[in-house]
């Protein structure tokens, strides 16, 4: 766009001594949270995640232990020059002291230099490419929620393992559709199926029908779709139209959010697969935080990007609580890699030496319309993918961390 | 089986009949576009607002009032086409007489603002609207599956393009819209009221890209960035094609669907930046557009 957009709120929490403000950097933290606030991952995201790390900092007490957080939010358009240029003038100017969600894999790869040459810290939550954890992995960053690699791993085995065994790719033609294609691929090949054909669709594209086309030639029985967002649901809102279904095909959503059932309606997802690491209506404490959640953001459930952001922003604070400070970057991370995380989004878990944040995955199904009980129940759970299998074994990464 | 570069033939036949359909979108919103230049001078930036308007209008007339596709193919465009007509009343109205480059920044201003208010109320992702139960399922044409729905589009885009054309250049009330382009003040001499019609002109414009959003609905996510996400190479189009050229715009949206259609199966990658190599090529060497004359 011609016009940049660059909404920048502040909301400060209250202030007060006691807490050892003199080595908090400036005396204040500063949270920015950066990601898509008005395009198409701005739902699945944007303003939702900087609901999620106000609710964060108020459940950490923040005010009450005398720490003054500030949160500003910036809207980088899925473009890997507007992320460069928010993150450097959030550092040197803004004296932001972490950046939080950034989904847009070539954003978040972009950023995710900055951060280390600063020595801030980044904690990924929507961004999903698993290169962040590999060749790309810095001591600066997180990756929080889930990744190309834990999703490939989730829905790719269980769709091969069923019989779905020869595959065609739709990609979104940038690093995030060709990390999730290269892992599915590896992981469609290691259960012994096959790769028919793929396509590399730009991004974002509104017409699929034309790579639905060539899907539907190459016979595969299954149709990845390495992409997100409203490309992920016109490609299936216009594969019901051109009969993939009705040939005998069947999509693999590799990455589909809550969000985006909604989009597509239950009659046009039902009985599509996909992996996830957080749901609503997974046991209590997802619900009760939900129900908050819905209270604050327009009646929505929390997709688990934006589930991501509380945790993560939940576990920054108390590492800096820990520390006493927030810089630098790299201190703070180690400090959250010691600390075990526990909160009410993902229960236990840690944080490995490459930057995995690790806690379960989830296989689910999208339900029938008939077995959808509200405006918000989309999901049955097919099985749960225990924390130490659902990520790359920190050996395979190849990140320089590991040693 | 036949192959053309490496593709069968049959897989090239589905390709371009699906390129066909895309550049009935092109079509019937180019044409919109020329007729609001051509009679008004006014570079409609907001076109892609009113079509993504069209769109919400059949999901509203469904979801509120419970009017199906067929009733919002008629009703959408209307709504949508009055609120073009107030806009010209109160605001374009003034800009006439100024250079292109305010009517443009005007829409320009009122797509944003527009776009914003949907995104503020709908969010991003879109909300869902289903094809009209006679138009369900398709053709096997032996090459490819044709869905009903898509041979609908190009059909009746087709009708209301030659339809529009015809209105326009063959008929008494065009060749009335005709004059007053030329010179106002001599048509409104002979007795026709001018500033009315350029206000129906730019309501019927408008309308007809309602009208695109209503049969878009289906197809597409109903989703208040759809018009943006087009409108970019729907000026591109008008600009091969030749600013004000009703003909031109129509021949230009189908080719230039077929030519994108052919990129897709060739070299996927391009085939959001092809239109735009063709529009820098058409400006080097005939800036006017290949249908347009040189004021």
């Amino acid at each position: 766009m011609l016009v940049r957009r660059a909404i920048q709120i502040a909301a400060a929490f209250a202030l007060s001594a006691g807490f050892a403000q003199a080595q908090i950097s400036d005396g204040v933290i500063k949270i920015g949270v950066m990601n898509d606030q008005s395009g198409t991952y701005a739902d699945l995201a944007g303003p939702g995640s900087v609901a999620a790390a106000r609710m964060a900092v108020e459940d950490f007490g923040a005010a009450r232990k005398g720490m003054k957080v500030e949160i500003l939010v910036a809207d980088h358009q899925n473009k890997p020059e507007v992320g460069s240029s928010i993150a450097r003038q959030w550092f040197d100017v803004d004296k932001v002291d972490v950046i939080v969600d950034v989904p847009t894999s070539s954003v978040v790869l972009a950023v995710n230099q900055i951060v280390k040459e600063k020595n801030k810290v980044l904690l990924v939550s929507t961004g999903a490419t698993s290169d962040l954890t590999g060749k790309a992995c810095t001591p600066n960053s997180i990756h929080w929620t889930y990744d190309t690699w834990s999703l490939a791993n989730g829905t790719g085995s269980a769709i091969v393992k069923t019989g779905g065994n020869t595959w065609f790719f739709i990609t979104a033609d940038y690093a995030f559709g060709l990390a999730l294609e290269r892992d599915t691929e590896a992981v469609v090949l290691k259960n012994g199926g096959k790769v028919l054909g793929r396509v590399r669709a730009p991004f974002p594209s509104s017409d699929f029908s034309s790579f639905l086309l060539q899907a539907q030639a190459s016979k595969a029985k299954i149709i990845g779709l390495a992409n997100a967002g409203a490309d992920t649901t016109n490609a299936i809102k216009q594969g019901a139209e051109f009969g993939i279904a009705k040939g005998g095909q069947q999509f693999a959503g590799l990455l589909v959010f809550l969000t985006d059932i909604r989009a597509l309606g239950l009659d046009k997802a039902q009985g599509l697969l996909l992996t996830e690491s957080f749901y609503w209506d997974l046991n209590d404490q997802t619900r009760a935080f939900s129900k908050r959640f819905a209270e604050r953001y327009k009646g929505a459930m929390p997709t688990m990007a934006q589930a991501g952001v509380y945790s993560a922003v939940l576990h920054y604070l108390k590492a800096v609580e820990a520390l006493k400070s927030d810089a630098p970057g790299d201190k703070v991370v180690a400090k959250m890699k010691e600390l075990p995380t526990d909160d009410p989004i993902f229960g236990k878990g840690r944080v490995r030496q490459d930057g995995r944040k690790i806690h379960n995955m989830y296989l689910f199904e999208v339900k029938k319309p008939s077995e959808s009980k509200g405006a918000w129940d989309f999901y049955k759970l097919r099985a749960t993918i225990p924390a130490e299998q659902a990520f790359r074994p920190e050996k395979e990464g190849g990140c320089p961390l590991v040693k | 089986m036949s192959e053309i570069f490496g593709i069968p033939t049959q897989a090239l036949f589905g390709q371009l009949l699906i390129g066909l359909i895309n550049g009935s979108f092109y079509a019937l919103l180019s044409l919109g576009l020329a007729v609001i230049f051509g009679l008004l001078n006014i570079i409609n930036f907001a076109h892609g607002a009113q079509y993504m308007m069209g769109a919400f209008g059949a999901w509203f007339l469904l979801n509120k009032l419970g009017l199906g596709y067929w009733e919002a193919l008629v009703i959408a465009p209307v709504l949508v086409g009055l609120t073009g007509i107030v806009i010209e009343r109160t605001m374009l109205r003034r800009l006439y007489r100024l250079d292109h480059l305010y009517g443009l920044l005007l829409t320009f201003g009122l797509a944003l603002i527009i776009q914003g208010l949907f995104r503020q109320e709908f969010g991003s992702t879109g909300l869902p609207y289903s094809i009209p139960k006679a138009l369900e399922g398709g053709q096997n044409l032996g090459f490819m599956f044709l869905p009903n729905y898509r041979a609908w589009v190009i059909v009746f885009s087709l009708a209301v393009c030659l339809g529009t054309w015809y209105l326009i250049e063959k008929t008494k009330l065009g060749s009335y819209l005709r004059a007053a382009t030329e010179n106002p003040r001599l048509t409104q001499a002979f007795g026709i009221n001018v500033p009315r019609m350029v206000t129906l002109t730019y309501g019927f414009g408008v309308a007809l890209a309602a009208l695109a959003g209503v049969m878009a609905a289906p197809i597409y996510s109903v989703n208040p960035l759809m018009g943006a996400d087009l409108i970019i190479v729907v000026f591109a189009v008008v600009v091969i094609g030749g600013m004000g050229s009703i003909m031109g715009s129509i021949v230009t949206g189908f080719v230039l669907g077929l030519v994108e259609g052919l990129t897709k199966v060739f070299y996927p990658e391009a085939s959001n930046t092809v239109i735009f190599i063709i529009m820098a090529i058409v400006l080097m060497i005939k800036p006017a557009g290949l249908f347009g004359t040189q004021k």
